[in-house]
């Protein structure tokens, strides 16, 4: 297939998983921010909102330090905003550009998922939002992302196009999921005062709740809430479809389609391979023990480097 | 102007065979249910994202283009005496063409005056000597017919560079298959659906080499094009690859395409593309739509271009009043579909009648498209007939005049109910090195606003389904 379709299929499945991840960031810091004070503590949630979305430089450019960052100012820049190139407004602009580009690799359903929800954005006013239009805002993004992703499971073919759009929403996704622990691992390491407060089940509830899992955790574990617990879910387990190590057992396995598709290996596939044997065989204990904020940044960086290579070797 | 000829029922009420069934139909379903099923179809186009681009307009950068949901009827009689008229008019457009860049008969025989050839935008002395696979230059011809009376078809326009349209053409049958199946029924209506087929085994049969399947794309200029629509779906429709510039590249002439897999060779290209942005390297230098090096992979005989570069030398209105004579003169035969009567203002006489004449006439320039920079006399008023009378002065090479030709008109669900309102009809002709196809029918556009004679999409027209009857 043409290198632009394959990048284009990338980006578009990339920016409707970002679009996604934006509206679970700003529902648990709503959630958090209406927690009462006692429980969530002196910390600014708004400002921990834009850190996670990797947006902080663009953000302080325009509105001032982030210890100061006010909801409305949070919600409006990474919802709305068009000086924010990954605002969830921005990423449907995108992504529906990505989509007209190569509409004749998309089944009718995903386009018209895509389009349907471009028009849609258009009926939600360009001011303020009140709280109950912000959820629904939310609900529609999250509703979008999950009919996208249903389309493209349900109507598409297997072959590369597929998998080059998975692959783009399953790095766009692990690289949500690093980035939520990056900035909350303080809250997950043992030798934190208070451990086993309010303040701390809120904090981890959150980062559950963040990627949609605080009832997976009690399937999984059948035990309280423990931040070692809580990160071996998102780091190591296979079951949860966001964890680091879920995401890199599909990324090995469709590029690996790729490639035996191709009838070629390269450095995409050794790179997702290596990656997936460092989340492979471990316990967390071993990762704590390494440091759990080493571990998730040479993730994030590792991450971006394969990023990279399936841009060099495939999409340009 | 004279009443209009309504292609359903004559003045005295008297219904015309063909339209007998649709006109009790109508006159059965209320208007309401109509109303609906014509938002119902809106919708449709609008989910899909059936849109096209006016340009020079912000905010509405994607538009529908109205759809009429009652179907235009021709009979398989009058679509027979078209279709052979317009085989005979697209072959005497490639044969005065492959003259224009080789032996130049037509104008060493004092035909066609020199300077409309030499002194053309549109002509690309690149081409001179330059041999094209089959000696076919127009592989998609899309020719706009005018109707006057039961028996008069008149060529209005030949468009021979990227005529557009076939994309609602096929849509519109799509929907009106999806929202009146009952009325299919009811009539034998020739499909349209092979059109598909058709252009693909045409793009194939234009192959500069031979021994394996060829490698067809659609040359794209992109998503910000008016006709961007059309181009994904034609690309979706043939199951080609719609290509950008910048996914070609030429190597030693010859012409690749940017894989995941690697470069991989191009034959043919459907370029959607006009000639000047074709190829930055040999035509205007700041195009980033094109591909440097394509012009050299295309006269090494590496690649074949539809339509080939340098049609639009055929394809004015100027060289449109020639028509005729360039049938007589190539095939020996009279016209079968003629011209809209012509005054060419670079012509004194001719300019002199235009000028003294400008209320009743329609004058337009030699090179626009689109319904642009046009006067329609009847509707205009004194001061827009002056300003033009002024642009006419100043440069009248530049323009052609016609009558204000009683365009037919045929049913059109409009506010308040089922009226009359104005249509064209553009056919696309497809010319392989095999043979030549046309699917029945082709687009039929209709002016909207009561009165109006302007069909374009640019200035409000719409379109409707074409039904020609099998029988």
């Amino acid at each position: 297939m043409l290198s632009r379709t394959a990048d284009n299929l990338y980006w578009l499945s990339r920016y409707v998983e970002r679009a996604d991840c934006l509206a679970r960031i700003l529902d648990v810091s709503q959630r958090l921010a209406y927690t009462p004070v006692t429980y969530g503590g002196s910390t600014n949630e708004w400002g921990s909102a834009v850190l996670t979305a990797g947006v902080a430089d663009l953000f302080t450019e325009r509105y001032g330090p982030l210890e100061e960052a006010k909801e409305e100012q949070v919600v409006s820049f990474l919802a709305f905003e068009a000086e924010n190139p990954s605002s969830i407004r921005n990423c449907f602009e995108v992504a529906r550009t990505n989509a007209r580009s190569v509409r004749t690799a998309l089944t009718s359903e995903m386009w018209e998922v895509i389009n349907t929800a471009w028009i849609e954005l258009r009926n939600f006013p360009n001011r303020a939002l009140t709280r109950d239009e912000l959820s629904r805002f939310l609900a529609f993004v999250k509703e979008t992302s999950l009919r996208f992703d249903g389309a493209t499971f349900r109507t598409m073919l297997r072959n590369d196009a597929y998998w080059f759009s998975r692959c783009g929403a399953q790095l766009e996704r692990s690289d949500n999921t690093a980035r939520i622990l990056d900035v909350k691992y303080h809250v997950l390491l043992p030798e934190k005062e208070h451990v086993g407060g309010p303040l701390d089940y809120f904090q981890w509830a959150s980062i559950l709740r963040s990627v949609s899992a605080l009832t997976a955790f009690h399937w999984v574990y059948r035990d309280s809430v423990k931040p070692w617990l809580v990160a071996d879910l998102l780091i190591l387990n296979r079951q949860m479809p966001r964890s680091l190590a879920a995401c890199y057992d599909n990324l090995a396995r469709n590029l690996d389609d790729i490639a035996s598709a191709y009838g070629r290996q390269g450095p995409s596939q050794r790179l997702a391979r290596s990656m997936l044997a460092r989340l492979t065989n471990r316990n967390i204990e071993d990762i704590f023990q390494t440091g759990l904020h080493e571990f998730i940044s040479g993730f994030i960086s590792d991450n971006n480097k394969l990023g990279a290579e399936i841009k060099e070797q495939y999409l340009t | 102007m004279r009443q209009a000829f309504d292609e359903m029922s004559s003045t005295d009420g008297h219904v015309r065979p063909a339209y007998e069934t649709l006109k009790q139909w109508l006159g059965g379903v209320p208007q309401d249910v109509l109303n609906h099923r014509r938002k119902e179809a809106e919708y449709i186009f609008r989910r899909i994202g059936i849109t096209f681009a006016v340009y020079g307009e912000q905010n509405a950068q994607e538009r529908l283009i109205p759809f009429d949901i009652v179907p235009r009827i021709l009979t398989k009689d009058e679509w027979g005496r078209l279709s052979t008229g317009l085989e005979q008019r697209v072959k005497a457009l490639n044969m005065y063409i492959r003259d224009v860049y080789s032996k130049r008969e037509i104008l060493k025989a004092g035909i066609v005056p020199e300077d409309l050839v030499y002194k053309n935008p549109a002509f690309r002395p690149e081409m001179n000597g330059q041999r094209v696979p089959h000696d076919l230059y127009v592989h998609i011809a899309g020719i706009d017919i005018v109707r006057t009376d039961p028996d008069t078809f008149y060529v209005l326009e030949d468009n021979a560079r990227t005529p557009s349209g076939v994309s609602y053409m096929l849509e519109n049958r799509e929907i009106m298959l999806r929202l009146f199946p009952e009325l299919f029924s009811m009539h034998k209506v020739a499909p349209v659906e092979n059109y598909a087929d058709d252009l693909l085994a045409t793009l194939r049969s234009l192959s500069p080499q031979s021994g394996h399947e060829p490698n067809v794309v659609i040359l794209t200029p992109g998503i910000y094009n008016s006709a961007y629509y059309e181009h994904s779906f034609l690309a979706d429709k043939l199951g080609v690859d719609l290509v950008e510039g910048r996914d070609l590249f030429v190597k030693d002439g010859i012409v690749f395409m940017r894989t995941t897999e690697g470069p991989k060779r191009v034959d043919v290209i459907y370029r959607r593309l006009d000639d000047d942005f074709l190829d930055p390297l040999a035509f205007r230098p700041d195009s980033v739509l094109g591909v440097p090096g394509l012009m050299s992979a295309y006269q090494a005989g590496n690649v074949t271009l539809t339509n080939a570069v340098g049609t639009g030398v055929a394809d004015d209105k100027a060289v449109y009043s020639y028509m005729p004579d360039i049938i007589r003169f190539y095939l020996g035969e009279e016209p079968l579909l003629p011209n809209v009567p012509t005054w060419r203002c670079r012509e004194a006489d001719h300019l002199k009648y235009v000028l003294e004449h400008l209320p009743e006439l329609v004058v337009k320039e030699v090179h626009g498209s689109g319904g642009y920079g046009m006067l329609v006399g009847p509707t205009a008023d004194k001061a827009q007939i002056e300003k033009f009378r002024e642009k006419l002065i100043a440069d009248p090479a530049n323009f052609i005049a016609q009558p204000t030709l009683a365009l037919s008109t045929c049913p059109t669900l409009v506010e308040k109910g089922i009226a009359p309102r104005h249509v064209d009809l553009r056919p696309f002709i497809l010319s392989g090195s095999d043979k030549v196809r046309i699917v029945p029918g082709g687009l039929t556009r209709v002016a909207m606003k009561e009165g109006s004679l302007v069909v374009n999409s640019s200035q409000g027209g719409g379109t409707k389904d074409t039904w020609v009857l099998d029988a």
